[in-house]
């Protein structure tokens, strides 16, 4: 898989990398026993901070979601296309009734999604410290 | 084990001026750090006193525990590359890989002609362009095999290509060998986007030093109306501060979340976190002119 960083996204870019490999997991695009590029591929392609890979992922064995396996590689040991989907549903309910509210306390399109955003990335910026 | 740089209450002085003065710094482990500043900071010289090319004249610096300039040993773990990437004009880039492998024992030749895979061995080092002549000095530099490798404005007179293309090999390069990497830019932008920590030199001290985490995660833009300045939950200090019209803007160091609604709390880019810290009394808010004050000048 190849990943692509957006700098300007206040998101810090390890966690960029775990975001677009769990996207692939849920897409189907990675299965369990495929191999994750090497750190050295990724920081060719990218000209980023070995650390920074070697961080992300990590962060994805911590979650389960990969293995590292001593100087062969990390290789996908969990996929999430299941456990995601099931839960959409019921999380789009949620996110339907709090919009609703947000419109009935005067809040339009834009406001909804500043307020999306700045939560979303402050919840980030939590789990990230 | 000690660290791969360190540094004691270091000071240069020329003559009347120092060009650096109680500078302490360790870099523990494998890392890439920033040492961003204007000019005449004393970046260059940080790095002179580390490669023993200077005599601190206070303080001490050691590279893996050893003074560069009393232990030759200490020199084998250093890689550097001088502003401006000097190299031998009349040799061919042949001969320059040659000289290093003769001149350095840990000397790599495999990872050295891998790194220079796209260039040939018979073009004279004077015919080369900025770029490849970064390029094949950085990898002079990464052949050694260094635990601790020093650039001095890698990029200065790189084009965006260029400078992505030697960030690129300077990244696999540390992947490879795993040395820490430490690198002196007035432009910091250069390496945002691999740098773990940074240290802010202004005037020959250090101003700021930390990881690009902590320092982003510990400050904030506020926005709010212009007010009288009292305390602020959250706040530790005020960096800088600045107004226009009634809009208020203050550039702080929190020590926990700004909850107060009546300010906007922005985050806050590495570069404009540096500028504000490099120069907070040389950028002052701008008045604004009171109509009945206005006057016309010629």
């Amino acid at each position: 898989m190849q990943f692509h960083l957006d700098q300007r996204s206040g998101l810090p870019m390890y966690l960029q990398i775990v975001q677009q490999v769990k996207e692939a997991l849920r897409l189907g695009l990675l299965d369990i026993g495929d191999q994750l590029p090497t750190v050295r591929e990724v920081v060719a392609e990218l000209a980023i901070n070995p650390n920074t890979v070697a961080k992300a992922y990590r962060e994805l064995e911590r979650e389960g979601l990969v293995d590292a396996r001593q100087g062969r590689g990390t290789f996908v040991s969990s996929t999430l296309i299941a456990s995601s989907l099931e839960h959409h549903e019921s999380l789009r309910r949620a996110l339907l009734a709090w919009l609703a509210e947000a419109q009935r306390a005067g809040l339009d399109a834009e406001s909804i999604h500043a307020l999306v955003s700045r939560t979303l990335r402050e919840a980030l910026d939590r789990r990230a410290a | 084990m000690s660290a791969l740089l360190d540094t004691s209450a270091l000071g240069k002085r020329y003559r009347r001026t120092w060009a650096l003065r109680d500078c302490t710094l360790t870099i523990p482990e494998p890392s890439i750090v920033g040492i961003a500043g204007p000019n005449g900071a004393g970046k260059s010289t940080l790095l002179g006193l580390a490669v023993g090319l200077l005599e601190p004249t206070e303080g001490a610096v050691t590279v893996c525990g050893r003074d560069p300039r009393r232990d030759p040993a200490a020199l084998a773990d250093i890689g550097y590359v001088a502003q401006g990437a000097p190299l031998y004009r009349g040799f061919t880039v042949g001969e320059m890989l040659d000289f290093a492998r003769i001149s350095n024992p840990r000397w790599d030749q495999p990872l050295a002609t891998e790194l220079l895979a796209r260039s040939s061995s018979a073009t004279q080092v004077s015919a080369l362009s900025p770029g490849e002549r970064a390029h094949l000095a950085l990898a002079l530099a990464l052949g050694k095999r260094p635990a601790l490798l020093l650039l001095d404005e890698p990029f200065a007179r790189l084009d965006p290509l260029a400078s992505r293309e030697l960030l690129r090999l300077l990244m696999e390069g540390a992947a490879e060998i795993g040395s820490a990497v430490v690198v002196a830019t007035r432009v910091l932008t250069d390496i945002e986007r691999v740098c773990e920590r940074v240290v802010l030199l202004g005037h020959g001290h250090v101003g700021l030093d930390g990881t690009v985490e902590e320092l982003l995660a510990s400050h904030r833009l506020l926005t709010g109306a212009r007010r009288p300045l009292g305390r602020i939950r959250g706040v530790e200090e005020i960096v800088r501060e600045r107004s226009s019209g009634r809009q208020l803007t203050l550039l702080v160091r929190t020590n926990g979340p700004v909850a107060d609604p009546t300010w906007s709390v922005e985050q806050i880019g590495l570069e404009e976190l540096l500028l504000a810290y490099m120069a907070p009394e040389e950028l002052p808010s701008p008045q604004p002119p009171e109509p009945s004050r206005l006057r016309w000048h010629g």
